[in-house]
């Protein structure tokens, strides 16, 4: 015993930076974990697809929907993976649901990358390195700012 | 009723995420070089530029393109995975991994997304 709680203990706060998983989504496979991974990807999905649909894709033009889902849903991610784990009991559903789900459905990568690649095969160079710059740094400040939000409250 | 296909192809995309994520991060854990990447996401973000830049290719109609396109391969991707392990890492002074997680996500996806367009206008 006494020699697999240091482990343990290290798992755990792997846990708790949001590094790893919960155990349960080992084996067997808990189709409950993977409805709430549907469910939430399906409404990310539909909020972002929606918004999509509100502007023309053009290479000439910063993609603003894009722009706009990925910082929000970095934001959220951060601020729920810094809640779940950090701050409240552990769950099995709410990151799948919250995190892997809606974030992750909400946000896209595949849909940057080929934006910045129009962009460079249209000679906009300034623009495809201003989109990524500026994703890769609001998104990192968004994920910084709401886990301080969630830490600070939590101090009080 | 194109929103039901949005919801299912959203849906799907986001579970295959999950598991592919999971099976390659297990793995990746202990093999890999440069430990602690986050090699799941990677895996997900750069395969899914490369289906992105393949169907991107192919004349595809207004729905099908946002079904498999802006739906299903939009949900299969993530960003704000990506920040959050980038951010982490960097929280725990792995500035190097966290530059490395942006740089080979950056250059990966663009030249994923240029080779799945060049496969596609094969076809």
């Amino acid at each position: 015993m006494g020699s697999i709680l240091p482990n343990k203990l290290r798992e755990h706060s792997l846990q708790r930076k949001g590094f790893r998983r919960v155990a349960s989504s080992a084996s067997p496979r808990d189709y409950r974990e993977l409805a709430a991974v549907f469910v939430g990807g399906a409404l990310g999905t539909v909020a972002r697809t929606g918004l999509s649909l509100l502007a023309t894709a053009d290479a000439a033009r910063w993609p603003w929907p894009t722009f706009t889902v990925n910082i929000v849903g970095a934001f959220m991610l951060g601020y729920f993976t810094t809640r779940l784990l950090e701050r409240l009991p552990l769950s099995s559903y709410r990151r799948p649901l919250l995190g892997t789900g809606v974030c992750g459905g909400l946000t896209t990568f595949s849909t940057m990358q080929v934006e910045t690649l129009k962009m460079i095969e249209h000679h906009h160079y300034g623009l495809a390195i201003g989109y990524t710059c500026a994703s890769i740094v609001l998104g990192l400040l968004a994920v910084h700012l709401a886990s301080a939000l969630v830490r600070r409250a939590a101090v009080r | 009723m194109i929103w039901v296909g949005v919801i299912l192809a959203g849906g799907v995309g986001a579970v295959l995420r999950f598991l592919l994520d999971g099976a390659v991060a297990r793995r990746a854990a202990k093999s890999l070089p440069f430990a602690g990447l986050p090699f799941g996401t990677l895996a997900v973000n750069i395969s899914g530029a490369a289906v992105l830049g393949f169907l991107g290719a192919l004349t595809l109609d207004r729905y099908a393109a946002l079904l498999a396109g802006t739906a299903f391969v939009g949900s299969y991707t993530t960003f704000s995975t990506w920040m959050l392990e980038t951010q982490r890492l960097s929280e725990e002074r792995q500035v190097r991994n966290a530059v490395a997680n942006i740089v080979a996500s950056v250059v990966l996806g663009i030249g994923a997304a240029l080779v799945g367009q060049w496969a596609g206008s094969l076809l």
